[in-house]
């Protein structure tokens, strides 16, 4: 088979493939990233910490009580949602009179707290996650193998990324959403019930987190470093992609994780920083993102 | 001497009834007791010099601005302890000065927002005969629209939800003549409706067209009534409050 720039077709499928894979995580979590800022104005350093409890939720779940992936799928990220709304209520809410800065470190401080909890606890060496019955296997596509569960996680995120944007885009509440986002005040004097709107926005941006967190289990291992290891990454993809713009963020994920991908092959060296590059010639040119609004 | 505060008594049912209204931004304190009401279907204006307090008044019975003391009442019910989205949904309909025009959304979108909070409100076939203006913009980014359109459709989105007092703060400013007419003839409309309208005005010429009563209002109280039929013996009067 003809090799693409000296590179053989197998090796350079098999890297998109795990760009797309990891561009589907960016996606997920930076989307989640993206509508708690752009709505609660808070950059939620605790997302990595939601993502890798809810990992953990679907682990524990899986070897305390039998209950296997798909119920994670449901039950772990509900979890982390719950978890969300409770810290939004108690203790998020108080610092929205002040700086971002105060809720940034707060946020900080959560993450910080969960994962020495769960280090204290589980150690620092991942735990294995079985792929479900289901999602085993693959297909050999002919220029490159496919396994079902890689295929599944790509799909399936990508379906709750575009249905996540679709409900705050063209929806009647996702209208809600965004004249919110502009003047809470304005929508709440029409009726709506803004700070009820505001926890479920943030429970929805963690459980998001949360469902990739269960999507991540058996594909990385469930460690307590997993969030810590994925945000830093995915903090650039929303800056790149543009603060709060849910759109900007689910497509710079996937790009950049195919970027990623394809800078694994051709100069593996800069793999790992390639995505900072990005970033960097973005605020560059285009300071609010590629996706960002003006203010 | 006869309370100046209390309107003739018309029959029609106290809507609105605003006593003794005291409020604060942070530490400055803005609204000294004002004391005003407002009759089932009459239109009222608030007038006064910049700075006398009749935003604030708006914004305080919105429950916008939350620290105040007193006592406001709709159609009987004690609003000040309600959260801004209760008092929204007891049918008072708001209309900011800044209009308040979604930018991230369409212009039918802006018009759809306010959820319908009474039965009784108006279609929006019935909004699009009032302000043709807005009509076939529907798919237009709502801040893209005029500064008389977004007037027009900051009036128009509450017409929907069945609210029947509307506070509506300086719906002229800046406004080029033949616009304010529109809107005149707008509100006008509103009012043989039925609608219960408070108007925030420094354009005094399109208030006395408009009002049945008007309030004085200077450094945070109302300190004189005025109907709309004593207006002419009274001109001396309203001009030594409003002059400059």
């Amino acid at each position: 088979m003809t090799e693409f720039l000296s590179v053989a077709p197998q090796v350079l499928f098999g890297q998109l493939l795990v760009g797309l894979i990891n561009g589907s995580f960016y996606a997920l979590l930076s989307l989640g990233l993206a509508v708690i800022f752009g709505m609660l104005n808070i950059v939620n350093m605790a997302h990595g910490a939601f993502y890798m409890l809810s990992a953990f939720l679907g682990w524990l779940l899986l070897t305390h009580t039998g209950l296997g992936y798909w119920w994670a799928l449901v039950l772990a990220p509900l979890t982390v949602a719950a978890l969300g709304i409770a810290l939004e209520r108690c203790l998020l809410r108080h610092l929205y009179r002040l700086d971002p800065l105060y809720s940034l470190l707060f946020t900080f401080g959560i993450a910080l707290i969960l994962e020495g909890a769960f280090r204290h606890y589980f150690g620092v060496s991942g735990q294995a996650y079985p792929i479900p019955e289901l999602l085993k296997g693959g297909h050999n596509l002919g220029f490159m193998f496919l396994p079902t569960y890689r295929a599944w996680v790509v799909v399936f995120s990508m379906a709750v990324c575009f249905g996540t944007w679709y409900a705050i885009e063209r929806t009647r509440l996702g209208a809600y959403l965004r004249a919110a986002t502009e003047n809470p005040t304005l929508v709440q004097v029409f009726g709506i019930n803004v700070p009820v709107m505001i926890s479920l926005t943030y429970a929805l941006g963690v459980g998001l987190a949360g469902l990739a967190g269960v999507l991540a289990a058996p594909i990385y291992q469930v460690s307590p470093l997993m969030g810590s290891n994925i945000i830093i990454v995915v903090f650039a993809v929303v800056v790149i992609g543009g603060m709060g713009s849910i759109l900007g963020s689910i497509l710079a994920g996937l790009s950049l994780g195919i970027l990623e991908g394809l800078t694994k092959v051709y100069y593996p060296e800069a793999s790992n920083i390639v995505v900072f590059v990005v970033m960097a010639l973005v605020l560059m040119v285009k300071p609010t993102g590629l996706f960002g609004k003006e203010h | 001497m006869p309370d100046r505060h209390r309107p003739e008594t018309t029959g029609a049912p106290v809507l609105l009834s605003v006593r003794d209204l005291n409020a604060w931004y942070g530490e400055s304190h803005v609204l000294h007791g004002v004391n005003m009401e407002v009759r089932k279907g009459e239109v009222v204006t608030l007038l006064g010099r910049n700075g006398a307090g009749k935003t604030t008044t708006l914004r305080s019975i919105m429950g916008i601005v939350s620290k105040r003391t007193g006592d406001i009442e709709y159609e009987g019910k004690d609003l000040t302890r309600l959260p801004m989205h209760v008092i929204g949904r007891s049918g008072i309909g708001y209309v900011p000065e800044e209009r308040g025009i979604f930018a991230s959304l369409s212009v039918d979108e802006n018009l759809l927002l306010p959820p319908v909070v009474r039965p009784g409100g108006m279609t929006v076939e019935q909004i699009y005969a009032l302000f043709p203006n807005l009509q076939g913009r529907g798919s237009t980014q709502g801040t893209r629209l005029s500064g008389g359109e977004q007037q027009m459709l900051a009036i128009a989105r509450i017409l929907r939800t069945g609210m029947r007092l509307l506070l509506l703060d300086e719906p002229t400013e800046g406004l080029a003549p033949v616009i304010i007419e529109q809107i005149g003839v707008a509100v006008r409309a509103l009012r043989e409706r039925g609608f219960t309208i408070v108007l925030v005005e420094q354009n005094f010429r399109f208030a006395s067209q408009l009002a049945d009563r008007h309030y004085i209002m200077d450094e945070g109280k109302v300190v004189d009534m005025i109907p709309a039929s004593e207006l002419a013996k009274n001109s001396e009067r309203l001009q030594r409050y409003l002059g400059v």
